[in-house]
């Protein structure tokens, strides 16, 4: 199991694994920081090494978050938005979560349709709230939201929004 | 691409990708070059009885066969992953157990598992059993909704009633306990909302007592029944490797024949102290996918059986002054502990800052939660891996070249909520 290679790794934050820096989240969950250009082969790479399942894919969008990154390796550039995906590996029983940083100003990354075809409604998700392109997938279209929906509701810049409640007036007589 | 693993879905070309409006203009006459003039584009849903809510598919056929098809979700999408960012993790139970509105509870857990993930609490044991008893009485209601449902699409009409109403029994008992028959935030940050209620035990074990012979009603209505066995056999099949590719969990995973289950694989509150069996599949076809769902409800009641035997005694929450409102009994004559409930209540309790995913295995697969906390009262980013969404996605493979009756079939073996589905 992972417990005693995950003490080693507390230490030393630089490990790599697959090319990517390993760093430990909340209840010791393994998180691997992707370079956005290597998304798609770091997936292939685990893909092929027994990580055999995406579970999850979505995003977050950090804008106006005023806490140190969460899980953050020192010297990693951050961005507004991060794509994480979480890969499940059934032989070893692990998961691990990897994340991407994605910029504003080109908010997009690689789909890894082809690695995990079951992110495919997820990404479809993840371009329909939070307005990241996926480059290769198939059918990158909104899947939650009207065809014609304009915005991105889940990115922090998008307000909530309210209904105007109808007040209405006793009689005046 | 040498590292595309697309090879594993052989049927990936029964996807119809095709936008609304295009397949809108098709109805007009208009036809690109080369496209197929003797197929059919037809709407199945949003509002037909057995599409189990409000899922609409697209399809493709030609005459009755199902060439290509394609589901229209997000008719009943509210923004609730939106909503999560304005609540507090007191309120935020409200929130997502109307998500998965056939089984609740496990929205719930799965939930405040993350955010006790985040805070670092322990959760009384006896919390943890209560939760693990109502999962799996869950598991057994959202099961016995299944196969209602599955019986009434496949023409087993008369097994609605019976689904419904032994449902309605273990609803009877979540109402005890909860005060609601749904949607019960029950399940809360820090344990659970209130002790089960003096006779539990007696309710529970006429509930245990009640399902078994029930369920052997089922077996004669239902799995031996040639009509039944020839409506869903070889119908809806999925390879191990397809299922693997699409993220598939739940039954529709362990019908292909892969043994996985989180209660064993990845225990979660004491699933490791119940012994219990994980039932795989062989054919991976609705048949299979039917017998495990009604096999899971007897695992379901030998487990309950167990946490009868194991309930320890204790707290049903964490006594956290952090996150726990003082009893109410203290209320009437403290000042200061009448403040500290209505700031739990009114501000919420703060969360450190941190991201963490946390899994349950729900009655449809693997319910996950994704939760960033900037060390505020309310999360930065809730996100809820429904199993019925991604679950979802493998319904055109299994469709592809079926009957448009089959679709039917194979829809109910999917078994998805569309509250979960859209959020």
């Amino acid at each position: 199991m992972t417990d005693d290679a995950g003490a080693e790794n507390v230490e030393e934050a630089e490990a790599l694994e697959y090319g990517a820096v390993v760093s430990w989240s909340a209840g010791e969950q393994k998180v691997l920081h992707v370079e956005r250009e290597r998304w798609f082969e770091t997936a292939a790479e685990m893909a092929a090494d027994d990580w055999s399942m995406c579970v999850d894919l979505t995003a977050v969008d950090y804008l106006g978050y005023s806490q140190p990154r969460p899980a953050a390796p020192a010297g990693l550039t951050l961005e507004r938005f991060e794509v994480v995906a979480s890969l499940l590996s059934m032989p070893r029983r692990e998961r691990v979560r990897l994340r991407a940083q994605v910029p504003e100003s080109d908010p997009t990354i690689a789909s890894l349709y082809e690695i995990y075809p079951g992110t495919d409604f997820l990404e479809r998700e993840v371009f329909d709230l939070m307005g990241i392109t996926f480059e290769g997938h198939p059918d990158l279209s909104r899947i939650l939201l009207p065809e014609d929906w304009e915005g991105h509701p889940l990115r922090k810049d998008f307000a909530v929004g309210t209904i105007p409640v109808q007040f209405k007036q006793p009689d005046a007589s | 691409m040498t590292d595309s693993r697309l090879h594993m879905l052989p049927r990936r070309n029964a996807v119809l990708r095709m936008s609304e409006v295009h397949a809108a203009s098709l109805a007009d006459g208009e036809r690109l070059e080369g496209e197929n003039d003797q197929t059919m584009i037809v709407n199945m849903g949003p509002v037909h009885p057995s599409t189990h809510g409000v899922l609409r598919i697209m399809l493709e056929l030609d005459g009755e066969t199902v060439l290509r098809s394609k589901p229209i979700v997000g008719y009943l999408h509210t923004g609730m992953e939106k909503t999560a960012e304005t609540l507090t993790y007191v309120q935020g139970c409200t929130n997502v157990t109307r998500m998965d509105y056939a089984s609740p509870f496990f929205n719930e857990l799965v939930f405040s598992m993350a955010a006790e993930t985040l805070l670092g609490v322990e959760v009384p044991e006896r919390a943890t059993w209560i939760r693990m008893l109502m999962s799996e009485l869950n598991r057994i209601s959202s099961h016995l909704l299944s196969m209602a449902t599955n019986g009434m699409d496949i023409g087993a009409v008369s097994m609605m009633i019976y689904g419904w109403r032994e449902r309605e029994e273990v609803l009877r008992f979540f109402q005890k306990v909860t005060g609601l028959r749904m949607n019960h935030n029950y399940i809360r940050v820090g344990g659970v909302a209130a002790d089960l209620p003096d006779g539990w035990e007696d309710d529970v074990v006429a509930l245990m007592e009640m399902l078994p012979p029930r369920l052997e009603e089922y077996d004669t209505l239902m799995t031996g029944q040639p009509i039944w066995q020839d409506r869903l056999q070889g119908v809806g099949v999925m390879s191990p490797d397809e299922a693997i590719a699409l993220s598939a969990s739940g039954p529709l995973l362990r019908s292909t024949g892969i043994d996985w289950d989180l209660r064993r694989d990845q225990p979660y509150l004491a699933y490791d102290q119940v012994d219990f069996d994980v039932l795989v599949g062989t054919c991976g076809d609705a048949f299979d996918r039917y017998a495990i769902r009604l096999n899971e409800i007897r695992e379901s009641i030998r487990i309950v059986y167990q946490i009868l035997d194991k309930m320890p005694a204790g707290d049903y929450r964490v006594q956290d002054p952090k996150v726990t409102p003082p009893p109410r009994a203290r209320i009437d004559e403290s000042m200061e502990a009448l403040i500290h409930h209505f700031k739990i209540f009114t501000e919420g309790f703060t969360v450190p800052p941190g991201e963490v995913y946390t899994a349950v295995e729900s009655a449809r697969g693997e319910l996950g939660c994704y939760m960033v906390s900037d060390g505020g009262p309310k999360p930065v980013r809730m996100h809820i891996r429904g199993p019925s969404f991604v679950n979802l996605q493998a319904m055109p493979h299994l469709m592809a070249d079926g009957f448009v009756a089959d679709a039917v079939a194979v829809i109910a073996s999917v078994d998805p909520v569309l509250g979960e589905v859209d959020r």
